[in-house]
């Protein structure tokens, strides 16, 4: 009989921890299997960050780190530079990278360092039970926001691939959404991309996915897709910022 | 050995670094280590490795984290106040068990404090730090040559324990220049095997069959039970350290001392002067001089205090922080008392003469 659907390689049997209608795992699946497409798992490796993705390290599989609070563009700096031979990425979410790991990432990206960042934003803290995130909308309720973000006091959210977009260094920044089976496939398109001009030693490459949380947001799975097409795209409009391999 | 040359402890420390096989150094500046940063700007390019000013301490420690993951010998070093920065990182390595060494050019404290010698970090160095249960192996030059010295021993000891080390120095060993002979470079062989030297658990490409193996470089047991595994494991490697690696200098002590002094780094060898004036005078006073500071010779300070000594005294850059460590392993035997300066001044040997007096 004819295999015609697997687990990719690059992941490991283990099964995930997210909660049910979570899109972590889909954003696994994808690198996973952009990773085996590319034929990168032997010379990959990747960093797992603090957070909901925290066991991120046990679901590739292959040589993984976990590093503090925000600090993977700065490990995986130092991972890349020790072992320039390897393919570094990073998988980080919206607090460790847009909040605790703002010095890091932007200097990761300034610097022009050869990995790749997947940034998964959800607009919330998933792991420590639904507080504010630097993405969280204005009004949003959360649990540290329990009146709604109010963004005259606290702030509006932080859109890092547009904050990126100033730097000069580099090389491709997207932003994707895993709202839809289409936009999923596209999302594909651009995490192989970025790990393709990882393996070609492009420079720096960024792929933000607009992710949900049914649990942190209290929206069922399904109305969670519709919740975030509706709220979230006009705050954070999907596309692609920056392309230097298209330009050339 | 090479010819002797006149350095700095600064730049001597970074030279040897590199002699030791390290080829990946991140940092940040700060006065008084910055002569390190900048002796790495310019070498590190011209022997193909990697230099990178990081965009903070914290950064740098996490950088420091990353290279060590993949199994390379790594430098950081900072000042003081940079060192509180990477706090978060080496608690980190020492829980993942990685090796990296890091040196702390000690400056006046506590905050932005200033710029002049002082040993304040004692405490942060030896009793923790960073967060959680760890210890990280401390070793105190008082020399130019031993500061040198001890970057390649530091490397080594790292990897023999997979633990972070750090080379506690202070803004006068930094800044002064003294002769220095350097140990050889290592060979191009050399450094391939310091390169494998970790494969059985660090981040590398696969090289060595068809299966991918899966290191995990990591400090997270959500598991009690797993993580209470974990860390009295590594109790059990901090108990091998304290056996194998306490280090200290025993200078004019002997069945027939007087006093016996203690004292570290810079503080040792202004105290050294002093006894040589009063033994010079008649005088029988001894001076234990720790090397490493963790783990601490707790029983070379207790046998040292034999029948005829009267006093235990203890001089220190600070307000007194290894002083609770000699007390413990003087245990009440005789008075142990203390003399410091603080805030970036350094006794002078009359000082310290002058306060050994009133003892004897």
């Amino acid at each position: 009989m004819e295999k015609i659907a697997q687990r990719p390689q690059s992941l490991s049997s283990l099964q995930f921890t997210y909660c049910p209608g979570c899109v972590h795992g889909v954003a696994h699946r994808l690198i996973a299997e952009c990773i085996d497409e590319l034929e990168l798992r032997n010379s990959m490796t990747g960093v797992a960050p603090v957070g909901c993705s925290v066991f991120a390290y046990k679901f590739f599989d292959f040589d993984m780190a976990q590093a503090a609070h925000g600090r993977a563009p700065a490990v995986a700096t130092g991972m890349k530079r020790a072992r320039p031979e390897m393919n570094v990425f990073t998988y980080q979410g919206d607090g460790d990278l847009a909040a605790i790991g703002t010095a890091e990432i932007i200097h990761a990206a300034n610097r022009g360092e050869h990995i790749t960042v997947f940034f998964i934003n959800n607009a919330i803290y998933g792991m420590t039970g639904g507080q504010m995130a630097p993405t969280t909308l204005p009004g949003m309720k959360t649990s540290t926001s329990p009146y709604g973000r109010d963004a005259d006091d606290i702030g509006h959210p932080i859109k890092v691939a547009e904050m990126l977009n100033t730097l000069d260094a580099p090389y491709f920044i997207e932003r994707v959404s895993l709202l839809s089976p289409a936009e999923i496939n596209k999302a594909k398109k651009a995490t192989l991309k970025a790990l393709q001009y990882n393996k070609e030693e492009r420079g720096f490459t960024f792929v933000e996915f607009i992710a949900t949380c049914p649990t942190g947001w209290g929206i069922d799975p399904v109305k969670s897709l519709a919740w975030a097409k509706e709220n979230m795209l006009p705050v954070f409009p999907i596309g692609n910022f920056r392309d230097k391999g298209a330009a050339q | 050995m090479g010819e002797k040359v006149l350095m700095k402890g600064n730049e001597a420390v970074a030279e040897a670094a590199i002699r030791a096989g390290c080829r990946l150094y991140f940092a940040y500046p700060i006065t008084p280590q910055n002569e390190l940063v900048e002796y790495m700007s310019r070498m590190m390019p011209k022997i193909k490795g990697t230099f990178i000013q990081a965009e903070s301490e914290v950064a740098a420690a996490n950088m420091v984290y990353g290279a060590a993951a993949c199994g390379k010998r790594v430098l950081t070093s900072s000042s003081s106040p940079g060192i509180s920065l990477k706090m978060e990182g080496i608690s980190y390595m020492a829980g993942a068990q990685l090796p990296a060494v890091i040196v702390n050019v000690q400056r006046g404290g506590p905050g932005l404090g200033d710029i002049q010698p002082a040993q304040g970090d004692y405490f942060q160095a030896t009793k923790g730090g960073g967060h959680g249960d760890y210890q990280m192996i401390v070793l105190a030059p008082s020399s130019v040559q031993e500061f040198a010295d001890m970057a390649s021993e530091a490397f080594d000891i790292a990897d023999k324990y997979r633990n972070p080390v750090m080379i506690l120095a202070d803004g006068m060993l930094a800044q002064m220049m003294e002769p220095v002979q350097f140990k050889p470079y290592k060979t191009d062989e050399e450094m391939e095997a310091l390169g494998k030297q970790h494969f059985s658990w660090c981040i590398h490409q696969n090289v060595d069959g068809p299966e991918r193996h899966h290191h995990e470089i990591n400090s997270l047991e959500i598991d009690p039970k797993v993580l209470e595994k974990h860390v009295l494991k590594l109790g059990e490697k901090y108990d091998a350290i304290k056996i194998n690696e306490t280090r200290h200098e025993a200078y004019n002590i002997n069945p027939d001392n007087e006093m016996v002094c203690v004292a570290f780094g810079t503080a040792a060898r202004i105290v050294k002067s002093a006894i040589d004036v009063l033994n010079g005078e008649g005088r029988n006073i001894g001076l234990i001089r720790p090397i490493t500071v963790w783990p601490y010779p707790y029983e070379v300070i207790a046998k040292a205090i034999g029948e005829k000594v009267k006093n235990v005294n203890v001089f220190e850059l600070n307000l007194g922080q290894m002083l609770e460590d000699v007390k413990l392993a003087v245990c009440g035997k005789v008075p142990v008392n203390f003399m410091g300066k603080v805030g970036g001044v350094v006794f002078t040997p009359d000082e310290v003469l002058e306060d050994i007096r009133k003892y004897i």
